[in-house]
């Protein structure tokens, strides 16, 4: 067995970054409780980036547990399955937790309680003799996306194309926002179902080395970690600590923490060689290729302190908020703040009657005592706070200036898109200017002018190509006329009488006459019923 | 009823206001220093220009139909007067001091769009306006108590300041060049710098009471840097250049050239580079535009000295430099994570 687990190796320290209060001991004192499965499951067709999913189903069916219920459409989608047997009630519009809060098209299982399987496709459990097309076919029909919130589809970032080559697989188990702790959790108590889903991505990706990123404040899980590498005997893996320090945890921080590369502005990882996963997709991928079961689960934290007891479950998807808060004890205060994710860049959430969907990785329910109070914005003194935390090293202020003067050009000569919205400068700043959702309005009202211009765009071109068509037809018009003209003329000069003009004005003595004769029998005799004409 | 909110949900607990009183805090030790060498004078200035600045400024937001909180309480415009307080002579004129804070508040704060907006430091550009228009009065400056056979009391104090005439003896019999003003005097009249040093006003690095006041200066300087209030790079940019540029010129000509610690600890540079040049609102934002805004500050500051109209010049280099601000920043951003280094140039 090869221990190389444990050398040491040279961290890069990222621009900016927060030590937060984390709040992680309050969820993590119980283990994972399995909440079983709620009467109902409202599952949107959109959890994921890229196309919304179609409906395979149809009101009435029944369905079994794992039982496809819509597929993907296009490459960048995911399929949903069912997560517990039942009838489907309906196929309708749902609101669902997204900074939009638009409505989404959603699936509702009334579940029978038996929780039977259907029929599942073979399990792998010999991945490494199985060609690697297969197994990413297999990843692409279990749903699986991204688990760290973004739910990006997983295969698609398994593949990333034949002329990219990749070097080092990273798996993200950092998990720098405070209070969330599903991933740190599933270490403790799940290391080899992660470490089995490395080893399939590996086998998928071929890397030259593969490095697990743990913040240090989660050393039960690092522990954990190494002692399932240990027992996989994966070899050019390691386990690494990080130090905690928020957002050490966004992707190309990282990357960058990992092995001192920045992925450029605008790219990939993909793009310098580097594939990063969260460790719970890693878990997702182990059950969908070695066990054969499609992502229908997962481990959630439930925190704040307006409940009872803080904890992590696992829960079906489509699970409503409310019932998994039931489950593990309730409220303990009204909370004054309901957010889906962590606290630094979750959603905001109007009540708790929500479901959890694949990228939901916890639910906050604040107390008033967590909630800072609501204050008015002050001016900006350009203290500068804002651009020492910022980990990709912008200078809020700036844009901040730039967004209120709505000048969206300088806004991006300051890189805007490269704000990750980690809400580092919100948190500092000292004058409680919402920062991040200046950033989000610019961000939108730039992408609406792109869509504006698409549409000036198109409709200049449509315009232009219409006035052409015209010209055309009016030359062309002009073209016959002269052409009848010329014909006539020529005729003209041959025959003297138009029989044609006769006729007419044979018709309009025929008209007069008439005319004359009505009126001279009106004022001879004055007929009671009318004239009467023959 | 939960509260619909963008993310971050949580907010860090700092609050401009306190880091106004933060500043104001760290004056503290300069302000007693000043007190104890200058008298009375001190604290009713410090006293007559913070009420002036605060009714100044809420007159002012009544008359932009502003509402007075948050903005009355946030201390602003008690740095403002503080500094410039700070800056005068102990014996300025009430209606001097009324009038500059006027100026400061009225016009180089709220005209502009009031606190965050305002492009120069309200305190110096009150102190320059004062200067010019009445160079006399603002260059009347009491020798420090360590020097004066006189003894100014509270109640002499408030006579001189408030119905403007003159101690017994008449001005001269109570007043004193600066030290700055001394050895500028002392080199036109083409003495050397060993024989202007003859004079008992001259301690072991400045002059005797001036440099004290300028250690405690720096002391509450460093107590914002460690506090995290103000970044390092404006004040040690600051002294370094001066202290370089001194070193130089001293060291070609050591007898018409003063040596650079008369620079660091005889005139404002203490309370400039750790109070004044580090207002963020009129100073350069980013790291390396921080390191430039500060040296040329401390470059034009030696220039004014040495070879410009007036005996010191922390308030015309400021004020110059406030100017060039925006410029810095703009060709001194920072390099954005995933960026090439040459992408904006």
């Amino acid at each position: 067995m090869s221990l190389p687990l444990t050398k040491s190796r040279h961290l890069h320290h990222f621009h900016g970054g927060l030590h937060l209060p984390d709040h992680k001991l309050e969820s993590t004192l119980l283990t994972i409780l399995e909440v079983g499965v709620p009467p109902l499951l409202t599952l949107p067709l959109q959890q994921h980036i890229g196309h919304i999913a179609e409906p395979v189903v149809k009101v009435g069916d029944l369905v079994k547990k794992g039982q496809l219920i819509a597929q993907a459409e296009g490459f960048v989608s995911a399929p949903l399955h069912a997560p517990s047997s039942g009838r489907i009630q309906a196929i309708e519009e749902r609101t669902f937790p997204h900074p939009s809060g638009l409505p989404v098209r959603s699936i509702l299982i009334e579940t029978d309680g038996l929780d039977e399987w259907g029929s599942l496709p073979e399990p792998l459990p010999d991945f490494e003799q199985t060609d690697r097309d297969l197994l990413l076919e297999r990843i692409r029909w279990a749903g699986i996306v991204g688990l760290g919130g973004a739910a990006f589809p997983t295969s698609v970032k398994l593949s990333p194309g034949k002329d990219k080559k990749i070097r080092t697989l990273i798996l993200n188990g950092a998990e720098c926002e405070p209070y969330i702790t599903c991933d740190d959790m599933l270490m403790r108590e799940h290391a080899d179902r992660v470490v089995a889903g490395l080893a399939v991505m590996r086998h998928i990706l071929s890397p030259n080395e593969c490095l697990i990123g743990i913040e240090d404040n989660k050393p039960e899980a690092i522990e954990a970690m190494r002692e399932a590498l240990r027992n996989a005997a994966l070899e050019s893996t390691e386990v690494i600590e990080i130090p905690t320090k928020y957002p050490s945890g966004g992707e190309k921080q990282l990357i960058y923490i990992l092995t001192g590369e920045e992925v450029p502005s605008q790219h990939i990882p993909a793009d310098i060689g580097i594939v990063c996963h969260n460790v719970g997709t890693a878990a997702a991928v182990a059950d969908a290729v070695i066990d054969g079961k499609p992502l229908i689960s997962r481990t959630l934290t439930l925190g704040g302190d307006a409940l009872k007891q803080a904890q992590n479950v696992h829960a079906p998807l489509g699970a409503s908020m409310h019932w998994l808060i039931e489950q593990i004890g309730g409220y303990k205060t009204q909370a004054k703040r309901l957010v889906m994710g962590g606290p630094m860049m979750g959603v905001p959430l109007r009540n708790d009657d929500y479901p959890i969907v694949k990228g939901s990785n916890c639910l906050l329910a604040l107390s008033p005592e967590q909630t800072p109070p609501e204050e008015p914005a002050r001016p900006c003194i350009r203290c500068g706070e804002c651009a020492r935390v910022c980990p990709v090293e912008l200078l809020p202020q700036q844009l901040y200036w730039y967004t209120r003067a709505k000048d969206f050009d300088e806004v991006q000569s300051y890189d805007l898109f490269d704000c990750i919205e980690c809400g580092c400068c919100a948190y500092v700043c000292p004058s409680h200017i919402p920062l991040v959702q200046y950033y989000r309005y610019a961000k939108s009202e730039i992408w609406a002018q792109e869509e504006e211009k698409k549409k000036a765009d198109l409709a200049r071109q449509r315009h232009e190509a219409r006035q052409a068509r015209l010209a055309r037809l009016e030359q062309e018009r002009k073209a016959r006329l002269r052409k009848k003209k010329d014909a006539l003329e020529k005729r003209g000069a041959n025959k003297a009488d138009d029989p044609k003009k006769a006729a007419i004005q044979a018709a309009l003595k025929r008209v007069e006459a008439r005319k004359a004769a009505k009126k001279a029998s009106q004022t001879t005799t004055e007929a009671p019923n009318g004239d009467s004409t023959s | 009823m939960t509260t619909l909110v963008s993310s971050p949900h949580d907010w860090g607990r700092h609050r401009v206001q306190q880091v106004m009183l933060q500043v104001l805090l760290a004056l503290t030790p300069g302000i007693a220093a000043m007190f104890w060498y200058f008298g009375w004078g001190v604290l009713i200035n410090i006293a007559l220009a913070s009420a002036s600045a605060v009714a100044a400024e809420a007159l002012m937001l009544r008359l932009r139909k502003r509402p007075l909180q948050p903005a009355i309480t946030d201390f602003s415009a008690v740095v403002t007067a503080v500094l410039f307080a700070l800056s005068v002579p102990p014996t300025l004129p009430w209606w001097m001091t009324v009038l500059g804070m006027l100026f400061a508040i009225v016009i180089v704060k709220q005209l502009y769009g009031g606190l965050g907006y305002n492009p120069f430091n309200p305190a110096m550009a009150a102190y320059v306006l004062l200067l010019i228009s009445y160079p006399a009065a603002m260059t009347h400056w009491l020798p420090p108590s360590v020097l004066s056979k006189e003894t100014i009391d509270l109640f002499d104090s408030l006579r001189i300041i408030f119905s403007g005439t003159p101690p017994a003896g008449g001005w001269d019999a109570i007043t004193m060049a600066t030290p700055l003003d001394q050895m500028r005097n002392g080199l036109g009249q083409d003495m050397m710098i060993s024989e202007i040093r003859e004079s008992p006003v001259w301690g072991d690095f400045g002059a005797k009471g001036w440099e004290w006041v300028a250690n405690w200066y720096a002391l509450g300087g460093l107590w914002l840097l460690y506090k995290r209030v103000i970044s390092w790079r404006i004040p040690v940019a600051m002294i370094v250049s001066l202290v370089v540029i001194a070193a130089l010129f001293s060291l070609g000509n050591p007898e018409s050239y003063p040596f650079p610690l008369f620079h660091v600890f005889s005139g404002g540079v203490m309370l400039g580079a750790f109070f004044i040049a580090t207002d963020p609102v009129t100073a350069s934002t980013t790291p390396r535009g921080q390191l430039i805004y500060g040296a040329l500050i401390g470059v034009l500051v030696y220039v004014i000295r040495t070879w410009g109209g007036y005996p010191d010049g922390i308030a015309f280099a400021v004020l110059l430099m406030n100017m060039a601000a925006p410029t810095i920043d703009y060709y001194t951003r920072p390099r954005v994570f995933g960026h090439r280094e040459d992408e904006h140039e």
